[in-house]
């Protein structure tokens, strides 16, 4: 699914320099947990929805290889957190959505999961 | 919908072809040295400027200004109506398209779309003839700062992956030390970032890079949430093994057998709100790594250890194990 028709599916602003709508993203996950994030999500070119606009989200996306991370209603993150994005070239957006919609919203869409469910190991 | 690699790669070539259009500037992909015809010419003698130089337009330029332009098309026209010699100046286009040299490509780009012409004229920030361009003049030269683009990063990186077979003695390690600051968590990770980016230059594939940064990271952000005094965090790089270290000063683990379950936690609440903390950050640790290793007492504080082993078959294995 391209990121520009995500951003239309969720009714989502672009809030980076950084983004570009014909980028593939192939999986989707959603966690205010950013150790969930870092145990379970796959590689590829996934998308990350969060409640939470901290740096620590923008770190954990890149130690993940994530592509993109939307916040969900509509939150803001502050200037810094913007242009670490910038420098990670890892584009950011907002949507008025809660988490459980945007993400009911993505998944309808066809957007499968991103992540292993739990771990088989514990 | 997964993604091959190969697939993946041409997703990434194609944005860093789109970036450079965007950064390309005209005059850098331009050819400056333009061959030109007076409007006092005849058509005759633009008929032997164009076969000569085998072009098939050239601007028309009277002392240093740009005040045409002509083509072969009208030169047909001219002979079809028996004014071979007419002037060059009555049979030229007057309003002329042309593109500024400090323009983007990607400008001169849409006016080629815009108006379908084969060539625009170049004019410098005084309006005086600097050169012409076409769409293989665009084409070329986005090539070239591709290829000079790529070259340069092939060679840092193979510079930086052959660092072990240029250093010659019985056992190479780099080492990487960085200083973690406690309680900064809107800094925190960026030991992890920069270790990140010193592993892809040496070539550590996707896997193997993909198990440190995230350990390093976990680690990293226990210095930061935990350590009083923050700490340090010590990559050991070598051809065969990656040992990955924190130390910290204090204030130490109690109970240091049970730091592996999941779920095990001593974080303050403000650390959860963030999204840490809650108990998985050492199990991931232990996930991601070959062995792991943690020593810890409150007189001491606490060293933690975890080693990657690196095997050249890894580039294709799943990013986790078991």
């Amino acid at each position: 699914m391209k990121l520009k028709d995500i951003v239309d599916i969720v009714q989502g602003t672009v809030l980076t320099k950084t983004f570009n709508g014909e980028m593939e993203i192939s999986s989707g996950g959603a966690a205010d947990l950013m150790s969930d994030v870092l145990a379970f999500t796959r590689e590829g070119n996934s998308l990350l929805l969060s409640g939470l606009t901290h740096q620590q989200v923008l770190r954990t996306a890149e130690m993940s290889s994530i592509s993109a991370i939307i916040f969900v209603r509509g939150k803001q993150p502050p200037p810094p957190v913007l242009e670490l994005a910038e420098d990670l070239s890892i584009p950011l957006i907002t949507c008025v959505h809660s988490m459980y919609h945007a993400c009911g919203l993505l998944y309808k869409a066809g957007l499968p999961d991103n992540g292993v469910a739990a771990l088989m190991d514990q | 919908m997964n993604k091959t690699s190969s697939e993946k790669k041409e997703i990434n070539e194609l944005t860093r072809v789109q970036e450079l259009v965007y950064e390309l500037r005209v005059s850098e992909v331009m050819t400056p040295r333009v061959i030109t015809v007076s409007p006092e010419s005849t058509m005759a003698e633009l008929m032997s400027i164009l076969r000569i130089n085998r072009i098939s337009g050239t601007p028309v330029v009277r002392e240093g200004k740009l005040v045409g332009i002509i083509s072969i098309e009208d030169l047909v026209k001219a002979y079809a109506a028996r004014r071979g010699n007419d002037l060059v100046g009555n049979c030229m286009t007057r309003k002329v398209v042309a593109v500024r040299a400090d323009e983007l490509a990607v400008q001169a780009v849409n006016l080629f779309a815009q108006y379908g012409y084969g060539r625009l004229p170049v004019l410098d920030q005084y309006g005086t003839l600097a050169g012409i361009l076409t769409g293989s003049d665009i084409t070329r030269g986005l090539l070239r700062a591709l290829s000079q683009r790529y070259h340069a990063e092939e060679i840092r990186r193979y510079r930086a992956s052959h660092i072990f077979e240029d250093i010659d003695s019985a056992d190479t390690t780099l080492m990487l030390r960085y200083h973690v600051a406690p309680r900064d968590f809107d800094n925190g990770g960026q030991a992890s970032s920069k270790l990140k980016r010193t592993l892809q230059r040496l070539g550590a594939n996707p896997a193997l890079l993909r198990r440190v940064t995230i350990s390093a990271y976990e680690a990293e952000m226990n210095l930061v949430i935990h350590a009083t005094h923050g700490g340090e965090m010590i990559a050991e790089i070598g051809p065969h093994r990656i040992l990955l270290r924190t130390e910290d000063d204090g204030p130490g683990i109690e109970k240091v057998e049970e730091v592996f379950n999941p779920g095990f936690t001593t974080a303050a609440d403000w650390v959860r709100e963030l999204g840490f903390g809650a108990g998985m950050g050492l199990s991931n640790i232990k996930r991601y790594s070959d062995n792991t290793y943690i020593e810890s007492s409150p007189a001491t504080g606490t060293r933690l250890y975890a080693i990657f082993k690196v095997s050249p078959i890894e580039a294709d294995a799943d990013e986790t194990k078991g």
